[in-house]
């Protein structure tokens, strides 16, 4: 039985509460105090707004080189440049990958995240956790597997050619980069739906079924307009991650604009061109953001409880027969996105060790990738909580600004945040250039808006009444962040940390071009071994990068069984 | 004419094997059309399940469901919750969060013809007295106000039966008496069959015409609010509604014997029994000399009336409930007497 207690007692205690404190508070002396307090608290806002401004600025300095280096470019040069470089063929593949990865990853995880939150589904939390897994495989590591196992003399080719096989159907080009990017990148969406479901009350859903409504038609008209907000959080970090990404796209060779982009860098060493085609793929990240903006409505989404009280018990929907065709359903994502390309590793690995590979430069690698992973997390919670804090909470335009200006770094990608730092450290900044530090700013330019998109949807999911009935309890600003804000924030925070960390250690353009020298990762050790083509010494560091991001995940998992138990 | 709901028999266990929990145990009632009825009991009783077995959330184990004559469950019948032509007011509400109270109410109303759809809606806003407030978002609103929202949206589409669960435990003490009133002046003048689920006897007695209780998943007794309180049908009843004492006796069919004398029983009974006495039931008179007195343990005064607890010599405590004008002071000596007849339950063990 459920919440049968009648919350009366509190609201009753509270008022009493807040009677006697008017009581004791009531004065000249307590006035006096209060005028002071506001003077501090009118400077405490001032210096908040100022440190997010400048953290703001900070993730504009590579964008910001980028527009001063194409604007040394004339007019009659530009349009010379986006003759020879085709530019509409490389937005347009860009565009139909864009589009074709985030559809197609919204329709693997909305089922994906509905049946294992809301129904029966044999072995669910199994499920969650593999519907998750894919993100700890890096897209050229996918890429990788891809091609270990459908190209030309990989896997099933090695199989078939006894049978007379000499050609497999090619996958390099779209299809390739479309698969392997909405296999690795559909779990974004699949958190965030799943999150959103989790919160969402089912008894909602159980008013549209007494309404007339049937189970589809509740799910299509209630459901999913709940879930608005978080398809939209999760739909724009995948495009956003598809638009940027180098690894998938460079490996299968589809133009779009980062292989487009480092091609030129590579070929031309005009760099001029890969700024203004950098600066187009930037344009692009504009519009995703604008559209988002947009999708929201007026105002800011407030889809949190609109009543107090604690949730009814959640009920799964049962799925009787159909509990098969989910069953199939997960199976043959998890199969396609986690199974295969594990076993395509662990194929090449055991190949590798029985020609007596050395493991000992994994070891190295995967300290090092440790090292900069957990600080760039770091330094992603401490810069990302007060953006993030004021994007949801305080208006105006310039929090607004700023919070849009972090979120813009998502859309450099990691070849161009690199490049503009290189040269910006190589420049102005010699005692920084080829530091550690450098790499881990590049880190958080990249990653900050995921740590920022985990910690808004709990910032959301706080309800301002909470925060001000701290402050009708007499408690201050501050005693309000620490007491209430802060706890109820933290599992958004912790799982904000574990994605930066995740993403850090799987990121490869910026390692590739901002690392010390000697300072080998695990992502560089694949891609050298990849690029030349020495499929058994990428399988070790692959192997051993997913063992690192799967227990950052469980970490992710943990956090949130505590919110479940202690909720 | 079919009654408005009928439930025979239904039993729902919840987990198997040592985890389980009997939530519903054969449990029966029938509703006359139009009729408002509560389902009181403690937390846990299993009321809360039941509406969810009468709404189609759960499935019955056994036992049948009728809606206005219409078999909705068991004999492997479910019919899913919306072909039930139900109404549903949450105790969290449910309000749609993302539409304004106007696309709240007119939810359950899409097969209807736009004007017809308008008309219905208009006609529900006045009876609810939400007129005005359409155009808001549900968390724009007050808990009482979400309230009326929620019961609107319930009975725009006209529902066979109107299913409340704990309706009112959302709203802060100081509404709640207003908005049951409203509330129950709406459901009577909407003429729906309701049922109403509660832990609070005091809601339940002042809005209903009969009241199930609800004991440890099955329905102990169903009466109206007056007979509940007289004549509860089991200890258990009579213990749950009301402030009861008990006094051990023998039952001698009419008349039954106990420490205070010998009582007018009400019923036919024999053995040994367990007299129910109501506090407003016992009466205290001066002691008289030569017999062994009851003396005055503890007073709580309430200023119309005051609960006085007497220890009897045998050691057994009575309390009384009396008028404000006599003063009752610790370890006064006093006789005790009953209003006759009374009622008795036999003794279990």
């Amino acid at each position: 039985m459920s919440g049968e207690s009648g919350s009366t007692e509190h609201p009753r205690r509270s008022i009493a509460f807040q009677v006697l404190r008017k009581a004791y508070s009531s004065g000249p002396l307590s006035r006096e105090g209060d005028a002071a307090r506001s003077t501090v608290q009118r400077y405490v806002g001032f210096f908040f707004r100022g440190l997010v401004l400048l953290i703001a600025l900070a993730m504009l300095l590579p964008l910001a080189y980028l527009i001063f280096r194409a604007g040394g470019v004339g007019w009659t040069e530009v349009l010379g440049l986006l003759g020879r470089t085709r530019m509409l063929a490389i937005m347009w593949n860009s565009l139909i990958l864009v589009c074709g990865v985030t559809t197609l990853s919204l329709l693997l995880a909305l089922p994906f995240a509905w049946l294992t939150e809301r129904t029966d589904l044999p072995g669910w939390r199994i499920w969650t956790v593999l519907a998750m897994m894919p993100l700890v495989i890096p897209s050229y590591v996918g890429g990788y597997t891809l091609i270990a196992m459908f190209g030309p003399r990989g896997v099933l080719q090695e199989f078939l050619s006894p049978l007379g096989v000499e050609r497999l159907p090619s996958i390099y080009g779209f299809t390739g980069a479309l698969w392997v990017l909405t296999l690795f990148t559909y779990p974004y969406i699949f958190m965030s739906i799943r999150a959103a479901l989790h919160r969402f009350d089912p008894s909602v859903e159980e008013a549209a079924r007494s309404l007339g409504y049937n189970g589809l038609q509740t799910f299509l008209r209630v459901t999913i307009p709940n879930l608005r907000p978080a398809i939209t959080a999760g739909g724009l970090l995948v495009a956003l991650y598809t638009l940027s990404d180098f690894g998938a796209v460079s490996l299968l060779r589809f133009n779009s604009f980062t292989r487009a982009i480092y091609v030129q860098y590579l070929s031309s060493f005009d760099r001029n061109v890969a700024s203004l085609l950098s600066l187009a793929l930037i344009v692009f990240t504009i519009i995703l953001l604008l559209l988002e903006r947009n999708s929201r409505g007026k105002g800011r989404p407030r889809y949190y409880r609109s009543s107090a009280g604690v949730a009814a018990p959640r009920k799964r929907i049962e799925l009787a027969r159909r509990k098969w065709l989910a069953l199939a359903f997960c199976g043959a994502v998890v199969m396609a996105a986690l199974v295969l390309p594990t076993g395509v590793i662990l194929y090449w690995l055991l190949r590798g060790l029985a020609s007596g590979e050395s493991l000992a430069p994994v070891w190295a690698a995967t300290l090092n990738s440790f090292r900069a992973g957990a600080l760039a997390a770091i330094a992603a919670a401490i810069l990302g909580l007060p953006v993030a804090y004021a994007a949801v909470r305080m208006g105006g335009r310039l929090m607004s600004f700023a919070a849009r200006a972090v979120y813009l770094g998502y859309g450099l990608p990691g070849i161009v945040i690199a490049l503009s730092l290189v040269f910006l450290g190589a420049n102005f900044a010699p005692w920084l250039y080829q530091t550690l530090w450098m790499l881990v700013f590049a880190y958080v330019v990249r990653f900050l808006p995921q740590a920022m998109g985990a910690m808004q949807i709990s910032l959301l999911q706080m309800n301002p009444r909470l925060e001000e009935a701290g402050r009708s309890l007499g408690l201050g600003n501050r005693a309000v962040f620490r007491r209430i804000t802060a706890p109820i924030v933290r599992p958004g925070v912790l799982a904000g940390m574990a994605l930066v960390f995740l993403t850090t250690v799987k990121e490869l353009p910026a390692t590739l071009l901002l690392s010390p020298t000697g300072f080998s990762t695990l992502a560089t050790q694949i891609w050298s071994a990849t690029d030349e083509a020495f499929f058994t010494r990428a399988a070790a560091p692959a192997l051993v990068l997913l063992a690192m991001s799967a227990f950052s995940i469980f970490l992710v998992l943990m956090q949130e069984e505590k919110e479940v138990v202690s909720g | 004419m079919p009654p408005g709901l009928h439930l025979q028999g239904i039993s729902k266990q919840f987990g198997t094997g040592d985890a389980s929990v009997l939530a519903v145990n054969d449990a029966s009632l029938t509703v006359d059309r139009g009729e408002f009825v509560a389902l009181l009991g403690p937390s846990g009783c299993g009321k809360t399940s039941t509406l969810r077995l009468i709404a189609g959330f759960e499935r019955v184990d056994a036992g049948a469901i009728e809606i206005d004559g219409t078999l909705v469950a068991g004999d492997a019948v479910h019919v899913q919750p919306e072909k039930r032509r139900i109404g549903m007011v949450f105790q969290e509400y449910a309000l749609f969060p993302h539409v304004s109270v106007l696309a709240n109410i007119e939810f359950g109303l899409r097969r209807m013809t736009a004007t017809d759809r308008t008309a219905r809606t208009r006609e529900i806003l006045e009876l609810t007295g939400l007129a005005g407030l359409e155009g808001r978002m549900p968390h724009e609103l007050s808990g009482g106000q979400q309230q009326r929202v929620a019961l609107a949206r319930a009975l725009a589409p006209n529902p066979a039966l109107i299913l409340l669960d704990e309706p009112f435990s959302n709203l802060d003490a100081g509404l709640r008496a207003r908005v049951r009133a409203e509330v129950g002046e709406i459901l009577h003048a909407a003429k729906t069959t309701a049922i109403f689920v509660t832990h609070d006897q005091e809601e339940a007695l002042s809005l209903v015409d009969r009241v199930a209780v609800m004991l440890n998943g099955s329905i102990e007794q169903v009466a109206s609010p007056h007979e509940l309180y007289s004549r509860p049908a089991t200890r258990s009843v009579a213990e749950f509604i009301g402030d009861a004492n008990f006094l051990p006796g023998v039952a001698h069919g009419d008349t039954i014997e106990c420490e205070i004398g010998i009582l007018a029983a009400r019923q036919q009974i024999k053995g040994p029994v367990d007299i129910l006495l109501r506090p407003e039931n016992v009466e205290l008179l001066a002691a008289q000399p030569g017999l062994p007195a009851a003396r005055v343990r503890h007073t709580l005064f309430f200023g119309h009336d005051q609960l006085i607890t007497v220890q009897l010599p045998t050691g057994t405590f009575l309390t009384a409930r009396l008028g404000p004008s006599d003063a009752y002071v610790p370890d006064l000596p006093l006789q005790v007497a009953v209003r006759s007849p009374v009622i008795a339950f036999p003794r279990s063990s």
